[in-house]
């Protein structure tokens, strides 16, 4: 039996622009247009958690203040009136994004900063920066590595915060970034190999800097086609760009992916589309309200569903390691002590010891 | 054993130096000649690029119209120059406050040491007018200064009306995350000098100015103008500041970007750039295109307004326009529209420029040899010095034939000659000034030359000392004058090494036993007001414009006075790195010849 339906209720997105500065004005932009693609194919605000690492907007160089332009001659404004920013600016860290994903956030985290999904949850995450050989650079001072990334991912998986999750990458060397996942039920896609750098589209003379990475300006291309009733599948999505628009060479990962690309939607992942179903009969429900007895308290307490069971990891008695000759340092240590006192005492007293 | 630690090892080693010290030290010499003319050579240099990653590339559109209304407000400015005398300063600060920006005035007086005769000038008085352009939405951190002379006569008119054309343009757009400052200063050097002392709270050459009252924040880079024909054919850019200092290399690639963006044609030096490398007269191009920065840097002097800038750490350079004969002219507009680009640019920087190099030569505005290739010259020189240092070293430290005097060489015969020349030294540092105020009918600069020639007749009357003495004398004189060249080529390189060309060979060869007549001419020419004379001669040749000895002469002479002038003006280290260090070393090797 192949699994060729989704089987997901819900959908989610993590996006997230991770550089700042002026002249890094095409990764805001690239994010803010998967960001109304996005939303346009019906994932609400609530579900979207989108990381700006600057400011582009409201920059004082814009020469058109509030907005983020993707075409050239300011054909499109991807900022828009309606956009929500979830994590600006210095907020936009490492440790924000891990937190995120694997949901250890404080309680006192509002509930537009949380990924709230659960296991029948789809997810997309779309990260854009600057990136190399298995890292991505945040904001100028620190790194995510491949590794951190993958583990994350399997941690939600073994929380149930994922039931399929779609991963795009937009940077230098991007590949590199998918090579150490290990989760089930993921998909990647990078615009770059390893050892190949992504390229920037086209300039805007009148605002001074290229306003668009090559592969995202030709996934938005992409995505405008798509509406919410399409039924474009991943093979599409994995030929949008090829080597002679981009430059680079864009890869993809399936083979984590227990479903056939081929069968999986595009709004699967970019849409939220709920499936209706219309019926002309009716259909009898049981009646949800039970008569009580008066004065007869509800035994049955309904329990809080705890994503972070911290009292079961608080208690968990720690796994029986395998046992490991003593450490150097308490040798080392010994064998001093042990110095010291015969040194002192002389050999002659060992006999009376033994 | 190692190398130097075996005895036997050491003594072939120590007898190899001192049998081959002087065939070695030709080879050197002619190999740091070589090196440096070399540098000259296309394959050897690097083309330039932008390493600035916020400046980018040269995408934005310049859109700026109103070169013809600039050059009017120009003729204007010229007008009312004419009828006040001087700076036209209620006019100036209406027509900029009419623009939109927050107008300032400053004055200042100073009183020069001696008259400056090329400038005609003695008690400087005068207003530096400025305007400042407040970025609309930025808070007031940084700032950006585009400044214009107010030159007497007909000179730089167009460069004012230019200057406040674009204040016009800058003041309607948005886009400015940096003040912009539009100086126009008066009394070219002098009142930029005070404007950058007021600016930044110092006071380092004693001049009187009223305060600012209005400021930017710090500025991150300025470009000064220089523009006196409504018509041009070429943008020359002058680079070379205060003390050989040179702006950061960005700034010259920024300039170059645009200039072939544009399609202006743009020069350095004065000279335009060739293609024909392989060619002998493409190669002589190269080389007195190189010659010709290398003789501006030595001279320490500020050749543009911009070259006080650089002192404060920031990058600054000069725009000149040239009109000459040729077939292709550029009118305002463009230009207006070059300064845009460049300003647009700059506007984007995030920290001051610091990703490209501080230490160059140009051969040409497309390529650049960094201080990593041009330093091994000067370093082949230095050499010398230590290998004659060496030689010395071993020759004293092996016992004399003779013990004709037991005694071995006083501390107070070595200290005697440095403490003289020193003295000398000090002595030619002040009394020219000093001795001004006595000497009011004679030029400044006999005075210099009397000082120069008294001190020469003084000194060789006295020389004491024994055989060995001069031995170790000449080791101290020879690592003084190698720590001196060292340290002077690490700052500006072209003055190390002119001197190192020179006084090199003096170092090298001179003792008592050479023959004393030819050695003393010898000293004589290569010394170090010889080789400014020599330099003179060698510029006016580079600038094609080769002047008789008479002239020359003159020139020599009014050389002098500017650097006296320089450094009591703007701290220019020069002077008193020539007399106070370099001539007393000149000396010690003078008293070494003629020791007895």
């Amino acid at each position: 039996y192949i699994n060729i339906y989704s089987g997901h209720t819900n959908n989610w997105a993590v996006l997230v622009c991770t550089s700042r500065f002026w002249f890094n004005y095409r990764h805001v932009a690239n994010t803010l247009s998967v960001y109304r693609s996005v939303k346009r194919l019906g994932i609400p605000d609530s579900h979207i958690v989108l990381m700006l690492a600057d400011d582009m907007a409201c920059n004082h160089r814009n020469p058109k203040p509030a907005t983020v332009f993707s075409h050239k001659n300011m054909e499109l404004n991807v900022y828009g009136d309606d956009v929500e920013v979830d994590y600006r600016g210095y907020e936009v860290t490492v440790e924000n994004f891990l937190r995120i994903l694997t949901g250890r956030l404080p309680p006192s985290t509002p509930r537009s900063k949380r990924l709230l999904s659960d296991d029948r949850s789809n997810i997309l995450i779309y990260l854009t920066g600057h990136g190399g050989n298995g890292f991505l650079k945040f904001q100028d001072s620190e790194e995510i590595s491949n590794v951190e990334l993958a583990d994350a991912f399997e941690q939600m998986w073994q929380k149930r915060r994922y039931n399929e999750l779609l991963f795009i990458i937009d940077t230098c060397q991007g590949a590199s970034m998918y090579e150490r996942f290990y989760s089930p039920n993921l998909m990647a896609l990078a615009s770059s190999q390893v050892g190949e750098d992504s390229l920037s589209h086209q300039p805007d003379l009148a605002i001074g800097v290229h306003l668009m990475d090559r592969y995202t300006f030709y996934l938005l291309e992409f995505l405008e086609d798509i509406h919410p009733a399409s039924k474009t599948n991943m093979n599409d999505l994995f030929k949008v760009c090829p080597k002679s628009q981009c430059v680079s060479t864009p890869g993809h990962r399936t083979d984590l992916f227990l479903r056939d690309p081929g069968s999986v939607l595009i709004t699967d992942f970019f849409g939220s589309v709920r499936k209706v179903e219309l019926t002309m009969e009716t259909i009898n429900l049981t009646d949800p309200i039970e008569q009580l007895e008066s004065g007869e308290l509800q035994k049955e307490m309904h329990t809080y569903a705890d994503q972070l069971p911290v009292s079961e990891i608080i208690h968990q008695k720690p796994k029986q390691k395998d046992w490991h000759p003593p450490d150097g340092f308490i040798l080392g240590l010994w064998t001093l002590i042990l110095l010291v006192f015969f040194q002192t005492y002389g050999v002659k007293h060992l006999k009376h010891i033994f | 054993m190692g190398l130097l630690s075996d005895p036997n090892r050491r003594r072939a080693l120590i007898s190899l130096l001192t049998r081959l010290n002087t065939p070695i030290c030709i080879v050197c010499y002619m190999a740091g000649v070589a090196w440096f003319m070399g540098l000259a050579f296309e394959p050897f240099t690097l083309r330039t690029y932008m390493s600035e990653n916020a400046m980018g590339s040269t995408m934005v559109e310049e859109r700026f119209p109103a070169g013809e209304r600039a050059l009017a407000t120009g003729r204007e400015f010229s007008a009312h120059k004419k009828r006040t005398g001087g700076m036209p300063v209620e006019w100036l600060m209406k027509t900029m406050q009419a623009k939109g920006l927050e107008v300032f005035t400053q004055r200042f007086s100073r009183t020069l040491p001696f008259p400056d005769e090329n400038k005609e000038r003695y008690m400087v008085r005068g207003t530096n007018v400025y305007g400042i352009l407040r970025a609309p939405r930025a808070p007031r951190t940084e700032a950006l200064v585009l400044s214009a002379p107010c030159s007497p006569g007909d000179n730089n008119n167009q460069a004012v009306g230019l200057l406040l054309g674009l204040a016009e343009y800058f003041r309607n757009q948005i886009y400015w995350a940096k003040d912009i400052i539009f100086l126009v200063n008066e009394h070219d050097l002098i009142g930029m000098q005070a404007w950058l002392e007021g600016y930044h709270h110092t006071n380092t050459t004693g001049m009187d100015w009223s305060p600012l009252q209005g400021r930017g924040g710090s500025i991150q880079a300025a470009l000064s103008l220089e523009l006196s024909s409504d018509i041009i054919t070429s943008l020359d850019l002058v680079l070379e500041g205060l003390n050989g200092q040179l702006p950061n290399l960005d700034l010259a690639n920024l300039f170059y970007a645009f200039c072939q963006k544009i399609g202006v044609l743009c020069t350095i030096q004065g000279k335009l750039q060739r293609n024909d490398w392989d060619s002998v007269s493409g190669y002589s191009h190269a080389v007195q295109t190189m010659m010709l920065m290398v003789m501006k840097q030595a001279s320490g002097r500020p050749w543009g307004d911009h070259g006080l800038f650089l002192r404060y750490h920031i990058e600054a350079a000069t725009i000149k326009g040239v009109n000459s004969f040729r077939q292709y002219k550029t009118d305002a507009t463009t230009i207006g529209r070059l300064l845009e680009g460049m300003y647009r640019k700059l506007n984007n920087l995030l920290e001051r420029l610091h990703q490209s190099y501080f230490f160059y030569l140009m051969p040409s505005l497309s390529h650049f040899v960094s201080i990593g290739y041009y330093m091994p010259a000067f370093g082949l020189l230095a050499v010398i010095l230590l290998l004659r240092a060496l030689d010395l070293w071993v020759q004293l430290s092996t016992p004399p034939q003779r013990t004709e005097d037991g005694s071995s060489p006083g501390v107070l015969s070595l200290l005697t000659p440095l403490v003289i020349s020193h003295l000398t030294g000090v002595a030619l540092y002040m009394l020219p000034i000093r001795f001004q105020e006595m000497a009011v009918e004679h030029f400044p600069v006999s005075e210099t030359e009397a000082v120069v020639l008294t001190a020469i007749a003084v000194y060789t009357l006295l020389s004491p000392g024994t055989e060995q003495g001069w031995r170790v004398l000449k080791l101290v004189a020879v690592l003084y004058l190698a720590v001196l060249l060292g340290c002077t080529a690490l700052i500006n390189f072209s003055l190390g090494f002119i001197l190192a060309l020179t006084l090199v060979p003096v170092a090298a060869f001179v003792t008592p036993h050479v023959p004393k007549v030819l050695s003393a001419f010898i000293l004589v020419i290569l010394s170090p007001a010889c080789t400014l004379l020599f330099s003179v001669f060698f510029f006016q040749e580079l600038q094609e414009m080769p002047i008789s000895f008479q002239d020359g002469w003159l020139l020599f002479l009014s050389v002098i006075s500017q650097g006296i002038l320089d450094h009591s003006l703007y701290g220019s280290l020069v002077y008193p790195l020539i007399t106070l260090l370099v001539y007393p070393c000149w000396l010690l090797f003078w008293n070494i010849l003629f020791w007895n």
